[in-house]
């Protein structure tokens, strides 16, 4: 059975393959059964994967395809490689993408570009699939540049506007600046260790290189680069809040359950280089806990649904990095998964309430939605419930693992877990911000909103629901991958701490009913003070990283393309045609004719000869 | 015996086609498109052929007669898995070319088609002739007919377009003959008698000085052939210049006579002087990918900007060819491979479009996607191929070539790597310009604005299957190449070169 893992991204692929060769012209009947129906396969596959895995004891299985190239001794294959995190990851993404498949099915029902969106849909799968599957860091990489590339075109999917393509070109053009970092985090392990192969270049740096050494920390630098890029963390974090400009089950796919969660899996994936370099591990968790303060601060001053659900993704994947950078290797990936349900049901519930409202996305143009969309407001209070760590909820457990193991990393442990912490509470607090505005309150528009109908939106919420209530309590197989590394098998934390952790987040969501579902504080009497005001601004603009990077790179490259567009070398080419051209009318003019000129010249000529001869 | 043919049966064809315009003028694009088949059949026999004069050199055809034998030139041809790959793909691309041509060139077919395969000779010629003599001969011969294709049957500036590529390549040609012929005096002087044969040559030592300029000779010949920065600038305008037809053959074939010269020529000839050279000719390649990017990106005329990218993606092979190590020169190879069929490509594209709305400006375009959704596909897989992405034949020599070149210099590496950004960011413009956004023909008469037919789309299909091919197992054309590519490196002279560039 385990040999069989090769359809996993065979059935996406052909799918991929059925719809581009139709060209658009199949029915959407067919090429919504076509383009879900691949994946269903898949999900199906992946299922009778994971049991026999599971039967079989846990061994890592290798199926080799083909090899892909072989130079000098430089011979990647094509070959997919499974263990418990590839199991984790491949059930994820056919799981969590068949429902948000089906869902697109009604959800992009009515557009003409149906067949293409599942094209592109289809073609993801298949590239993720690939990026979890390799086996070595080259295959990886394809998946990597793949599903960026869907990304960029799903992004762009309604290519009319002008600006879903810079938010499209903004998203591939700054994770490519993570991936060329990680480019030539590959080229140097090649050059050092020989192999791109994962498990053998692990096996490799493990016995050559020293913990704490200067090649490991290069190195897990140069990767972290990559992995920065694409899970949308500081300081390229930039251009997710601008992917929501593609569709909202894109949204749910690409930017919340499974790509922007590629660089989490990278850094577990190659987790050993990361326990050789302890600083740069460090650095992970820094990154994390930063980064998921700043999204949590600018998610609260949000007001489009997509925007505040995007900013709550890069904070909870700051989590994720967080969980890494402390060594909690398994608990990083339990919330991968845990935040794949609720933030794919959080997503698809705010499709759900965008397409009933007629495409509206501002908070504050709704308003006591509860009775008008019941289902969206059950995928809120789940989702939301889940987000913010509710106890013994899917989020619950996974943020648990995180903060216990981050307040056990000696010297700043203490910092890492109280950041963490204080994040939570911002996450109650944007995620019921939200709820309250949006389904409580008086209507602020649509007031005679009907909700979408149709079983395949319906169900794929619900099952999400299910998962992100009860998800917490599935058993992840982790620890034969991370087996070897500081794993906590038993916590110690006192009550009190514990009591903290489930405390700030209820006190977030308590905050947001003040404000939001009751009105006993006034959100406008505090931003009548200046400072509130001008916090609000900063945060709004997510920090002002976007308008620092137009100043320090956007705008410069830009100039000079603009004054440099003729070629300043082409200048030079100018001259000497010009000069050449000078040269030859300057003699044409000696050609006069005149004999007396021609005797002058000649004279003139030879006393100049005699006086260099006489002056030497 | 198959090689000679080969390069006959081009100037043949050429002539025949010239004169059957009298009788039909369908004829011409029927005769050039059946030479150019029976081409590409030849050339695929050579695939299977056992390696001629022992099984070590890996020649899988050779021919030699004496031509002037006074000076020891010769007739001698011969060729590889390398030049093979190259052969290949001259064909494959002629072939392309016609069909672009077919309805779109009119105007004194026969002499088109007469010059179309007479360049066509002269580069099968450069890439199987292994007397320098001959060789040079070749690369006049490629010359000419190119200089009438752009002159005759170009766009609005075609007589300064013409000129400028006349004179460009005249003049570094002239420096490389001079090169050429200082070398063989060389060889005259160490051995006693005159020859250009390149296995002779390959014997010649001079004193450190001399092999250097003689060298820079081969280089400035090469390196403006490529081009590499600072001798690009008569691509541009050449580009924009020419009919499709032309560009395709440009950008496609013409440009790899110059990566060519630099593997087989430059470097193995000149051991010492390209090992100390090879820093400042990874420069100017870093140069080209970057500087050449970003000039690109700015420009507003679509065969400019293609015109540009290609500048930047030979620099990738010249950063390759001056490594010198194995995985960087399947890079490079693999780049020509992939480059000859994605810029033809784009460049078929480009002339599609023109020759459809009578515009090259990006500026006035836009939206297309809705109206021509064949061409857009088939636009975004060349623009995504273009820039690099893994599954398809330009992200294995880009790869490879960044891979080999990292061993031998870090720095230039890292800054080169930066390139595979400025790619994305230019090849997604031109998809935002042509294909997204909102739609509009104020400019261009909206119902000339039509879809592709099946008879371009089946030469784009081959192409796409070519660089998936390419992507997905390029073992087949790395096969081709190693032994050749082996051999350079584990001769004398290429040992000293390697040597000497280990930082």
């Amino acid at each position: 059975m385990l040999d069989l893992i090769w359809l996993l991204p065979t059935f996406p692929l052909l799918g991929f393959l059925i719809l581009a060769l139709a060209e658009g012209k199949l029915a959407k009947g067919p090429a919504g059964w076509i383009g879900a129906g691949s994946i269903g396969l898949s999900f199906a596959v992946a299922a009778l994967v994971a049991v026999s895995f599971l039967q079989s004891g846990l061994e890592s299985h290798t199926v080799p395809i083909w090899t892909w190239m072989s130079v000098a001794g430089f011979d990647p294959g094509v070959n997919l490689y499974l263990d418990g995190l590839a199991l984790v990851m491949i059930l994820v993404i056919t799981g969590v993408g068949f429902l948000i498949h089906v869902y697109s099915t009604g959800y992009m029902a009515d557009d003409p570009d149906f067949s293409r969106f599942f094209c592109y849909m289809n073609l993801f799968v298949f590239a993720m699939l690939l990026l979890v599957l390799g086996d070595n860091l080259l295959l990886l990489y394809l998946g990597w540049e793949g599903v960026g590339l869907c990304s960029y075109l799903l992004i762009g999917f309604w290519y009319d506007d002008p600006y879903n393509g810079y938010a499209a070109r903004k998203a591939f053009v700054v994770t490519r600046v993570g991936d060329t970092a990680m480019a030539i985090g590959l080229f140097l392990l090649f050059a050092q260790l020989g192999t791109l192969n994962i498990q053998d270049m692990l096996h490799a740096a493990e016995a050559e290189w020293a913990v704490g050494s200067s090649l490991p920390a290069i190195t897990a630098l140069l990767l972290l680069g990559g992995a920065v890029g694409k899970s949308a963390q500081l300081p390229l974090q930039t251009w997710l809040p601008d992917a929501m400009a593609g569709p909202t089950p894109i949204s749910a796919l690409i930017h919340a359950a499974t790509m922007v969660t590629a660089g989490v899996y990278l850094i577990a994936r190659t987790h050993t280089l990361f326990e050789l370099a302890p600083n740069v591990q460090l650095l992970v968790a820094w990154v994390g806990l930063i980064t998921l303060l700043m999204a949590g601060f600018t998610a609260m001053t949000q007001n489009d649904i997509k925007r505040i659900l995007a900013f709550s993704t890069v904070s909870q994947i700051g989590y994720m990095f967080l969980g890494l950078g402390v060594g909690a290797w398994s608990g990083a990936i339990f919330h991968l998964m845990t935040h794949a349900f609720f933030k794919a049901l959080l997503f698809l519930g705010a499709g759900a309430v965008i397409l009933s409202l007629h495409h509206e996305q501002d908070i504050f143009r709704m308003g006591a939605k509860r009775k008008q969309l019941p289902v969206g407001f059950l995928c809120f209070l789940i989702g939301g419930l889940a987000l913010t760590a509710f106890p013994y909820t899917s989020g619950y457990f996974s943020k648990d693992e995180i903060l216990i193991a981050a307040l056990e990393v000696e010297g700043q442990g203490i910092w890492l877990w109280l950041g963490g912490v204080i994040g939570a509470f911002f996450t109650g607090i944007y995620t019921f911000r939200l709820f309250f505005v949006v389904f409580f309150g008086e209507s602020r528009g649509h007031h005679d909103a009907t909700e979408v109908k149709g079983l395949n939106i319906a169900l794929p919420l619900f099952i999400l629901m299910a998962l992100s209530l009860f998800g917490g309590w599935i058993p992840v197989p982790l620890d034969a991958v991370f087996s070897h590394g500081a794993e906590h098998e038993e916590h110690h934390i006192s009550a009190f701490m514990h009591g903290v952790m489930i405390a700030l987040p209820l006190a977030g969501i308590a905050i947001s009913y003040l404000f939001y579902g009751s009105g006993i504080l006034s959100v406008e009497k505090l931003m009548s003070l200046p400072v509130s005001r001008a916090l609000h601004r900063f945060w709004n603009s997510g920090w002002g990283m976007d308008r620092l990077y137009d100043f320090l790179f956007v705008n410069p490259f830009l100039y000079l393309a603009r004054v440099n567009a003729k070629d300043i070398v082409d200048a030079f080419y100018d001259m000497l045609a010009a000069l050449s051209r000078a040269g030859h009318l300057l003699i044409v003019r000696t050609q006069t004719g005149y004999l007396r000129w021609y005797a002058l010249s000649m004279a003139a000529g030879l006393v100049a000869l005699i006086a260099i001869g006489v002056l030497l | 015996m198959i090689l000679t043919l080969l390069v006959a049966l081009l100037f043949v064809g050429g002539l025949l086609a010239w004169f059957s315009e009298r009788i039909n003028p369908a004829l011409p694009r029927w005769i050039a498109l059946a030479v150019l088949a029976i081409e590409l059949l030849l050339m695929l026999s050579l695939l299977g052929a056992d390696s001629v004069n022992g099984p070590e050199n890996g020649w899988l055809a050779a021919y030699n007669h004496a031509w002037l034998p006074r000076f020891g030139i010769s007739l001698q041809f011969a060729a590889d898995g390398f030049s093979l790959l190259l052969l290949l793909l001259t064909a494959f691309l002629g072939i392309v070319a016609v069909g672009s041509a077919w309805s779109e060139i009119t105007k004194r077919a026969g002499f088109f088609y007469f010059n179309l395969l007479w360049t066509l000779a002269g580069v099968v010629g450069i890439f199987t002739a292994l007397d320098l003599f001959l060789f040079f001969f070749f690369w006049e011969v490629m010359l000419i007919p190119m200089y009438f294709i752009i002159a005759i049957w170009g766009h609005e500036n075609k007589f300064y377009a013409a000129k400028k590529f006349f004179i460009f390549t005249q003049v570094s040609g002239l420096i490389m003959l001079v090169s050429i012929v200082v070398l063989a005096w060389f060889h005259y002087l160490q051995f006693g008698f005159f020859s250009f044969a390149y296995q002779d040559l390959l014997n010649v030592r001079m004193n450190r000085n001399m092999e250097m300029w003689v060298m820079l000779g081969f280089f400035i010949g090469f390196a403006t052939k490529l081009p590499s920065v600072p001798f690009h600038n008569w691509l541009p305008d050449a580009h924009s210049q020419a009919p499709s037809a032309g560009s395709i053959i440009l950008a496609g074939v013409l440009l790899k006579t110059g990566a060519y010269g630099l593997v087989r020529f430059a470097v193995p000839l000149f051991p010492n002087a390209a090992a100390e050279f090879a820093p400042f000719a990874m420069t100017l390649a870093a140069i080209s990918i970057l500087y050449c990017a970003k000039v690109a990106f700015a420009q507003s005329d679509i065969k400019r900007l293609i015109a540009y990218t290609s500048v930047s993606h030979m620099g990738f092979v010249t950063l390759g060819v001056y490594a010198w190590n194995e995985l960087a020169l399947q890079g490079a190879v693999m780049t020509m491979l992939a480059h000859g069929l994605s810029s033809a490509a784009l460049f078929m594209l480009a002339g599609a479009l023109q020759h459809r709305i009578h515009t090259r400006n990006m500026h006035e375009m836009g939206g297309f996607w809705g109206r021509v959704p064949r061409m857009s596909a088939v636009a975004l897989f060349f623009s995504i191929a273009a820039l690099g992405m893994p599954g398809l034949g330009n992200f294995i020599g880009e790869f490879l070539v960044l891979l080999g070149a990292f061993q031998a210099n870090h720095v230039l590496t890292i800054i080169s790597a930066f390139g595979l950004i400025f790619a994305s960011v230019y090849s997604l413009w031109v998809i935002q310009k042509i294909f997204h956004g909102k739609y509009s023909d104020s400019a261009f008469d909206s119902s000339r604005l039509l879809d592709l037919d099946n008879r371009e789309m089946a030469f784009y299909a081959a192409m796409m299957a070519g660089l998936v091919w390419m992507g997905v197992y390029p073992q087949s054309f790395l096969d081709l190449s190693a032994p050749t590519l082996q051999a350079l490196l584990e001769s004398q002279a290429g040992a000293a070169a390697v040597g000497a560039l280990q930082p």
